[in-house]
């Protein structure tokens, strides 16, 4: 999940009976899937929640430019150059979108961006993991935008219209992301042997943190389920890592790699595969800063922030200093 | 100082001919460059031949509260479509 383990603000789950009539009147109006926009009343709750999610899953879409970004000298020939760049950009604009999204609900884009520098907002755990080789490039493009995509595609019919409108334009562009990363793995598996034992290490590294970024299991949160009841998340964190390790196994055994999970089989009562344990002991020690890249992340975002200010401040300057001569001219 | 740019709204026109529509918003400082963003974050693939930005604070909106009493006259006068009309078989072209 680009955005994990959202905290609603809530202890339990509200009974119609105990809803004030505002608040059974959005709840209906939810429940008929009509798009709730940012001039309509909502909870407080709602708001908060969708402020949280939605700027957790943008700051995730710009963070995860930067190991990418990593290789975009390195890429190894121009037309690889080419496209890591497109995909890149792409990131920038999912970033966009989602905090002018974020925007229509009463939060200031400084104020997201405070937050991020300040600890108080998060990424995705994903991006706190290195990219070593150029066959990271192909491993994240394949698994980490392919679970992007699992996990987006049932945010487009969230309830709230301005996240899901946001999250249709990124689904759309989503799949050249993980169709590119593929093609990365292909030409390495079908090289040397060097090159396919690169993108079998790549794969060895970035299997378990990718199904991570579907969350821990929510079956008893108090979060998950008010999310789910507002329409905010659809499919459960399990539901969605399964859907993955589903369709990712015939990918890995396409490209002839193994998975590194001894427990990995075909399950064929369930029609799934079984998985072993993830150990979420790592992905709790990431979450709190303590992931391979998490100090070196935030420094090259405020450093971004920081030595940027003077040209925001310079366009600024500018933009007043034409329009107060137009108006002197006039 | 904040040094926060305006937000702005944009409107993309697709190849088809078809009106512009309402894409989606960015900060810019002024209208050139909300022009040239818009650009860039909205038309990675083609999707338009022409762009329009305006404020976002200069766009005045109905109040959700006003829908019923904007909206919901119109809900009876079917008689403003031409299918509250039928037409015998026998006459063409009409
Ligand atoms: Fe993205
Ligand atoms: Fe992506």
């Amino acid at each position: 999940m680009y955005a994990q383990m959202i905290d609603t603000g809530l202890t339990k789950v509200a009974d119609t009976a105990d809803m004030s009539d505002d608040e059974r009147a959005f709840q209906a109006r939810i429940d008929d899937d009509v798009r709730i926009e940012p001039k309509d009343w909502m909870p407080e709750a709602y708001r908060r929640t969708l402020i949280r999610q939605i700027q957790q899953h943008a700051h995730s879409e710009v963070v995860g430019m930067l190991p990418e970004g990593n290789w975009i000298t390195r890429a190894p020939s121009l037309a690889r150059k080419a496209i890591l760049m497109a995909k890149v950009q792409d990131e920038a604009g999912h970033g966009l979108y989602l905090y002018c999204a974020a925007e229509t609900l009463g939060v200031s884009r400084e104020q997201m961006i405070e937050d991020l520098h300040a600890g108080k907002v998060k990424y995705s755990s994903i991006f706190n993991y290195p990219t070593l080789t150029w066959a990271d490039i192909g491993a994240v493009g394949w698994l980490v935008d392919g679970a992007a995509i699992m996990n987006q595609i049932p945010l487009c019919r969230c309830s709230f219209g301005p996240y899901a409108r946001a999250m249709i334009r990124i689904c759309k562009e989503e799949s050249f992301h993980q169709r590119q990363g593929f093609d990365v793995m292909m030409s390495l598996c079908r090289g040397t042997p060097e090159q396919k034992a690169m993108a079998q290490d790549a794969l060895d590294r970035w299997w378990w943190p990718s199904l991570m970024m579907f969350g821990p299991p929510d079956a008893a949160s108090v979060h998950s389920a008010h999310s789910a009841k507002w329409k905010i998340k659809r499919l459960s964190n399990d539901e969605l890592r399964q859907r993955f390790v589903d369709q990712t196994v015939p990918q890995s055994d396409y490209l002839g790699l193994r998975i590194p999970d001894d427990d990995l089989a075909w399950n064929e009562d369930r029609g799934h595969y079984d998985f072993g344990a993830i150990d979420w002991s790592e992905f709790h020690e990431v979450l709190k800063g303590h992931g391979p890249c998490n100090r070196d992340r935030m420094r090259t975002r405020v450093n971004a922030w920081e030595d940027g200010a003077w040209v925001r401040e310079a366009a600024v300057a500018h933009a007043q200093k034409r329009d107060a001569r137009a108006k002197a001219a006039a | 100082m904040s040094s926060e740019w305006p937000l702005w709204e944009v409107f993309i026109r697709s190849q088809h001919g078809l009106a512009h529509k309402h894409v989606g918003s960015l900060h810019a400082p002024d209208a050139g460059m909300a022009v040239r963003n818009a650009r860039d974050v909205y038309t990675r693939r083609n999707e338009g031949v022409s762009i329009w930005v305006v404020r976002s604070a200069d766009v005045h909106a109905s109040a959700p509260g006003d829908r019923e009493a904007l909206f919901d006259p119109a809900n009876d006068k079917v008689y403003r479509h031409p299918t509250f009309f039928p037409m015998p078989d026998e006459v063409k072209h009409i």
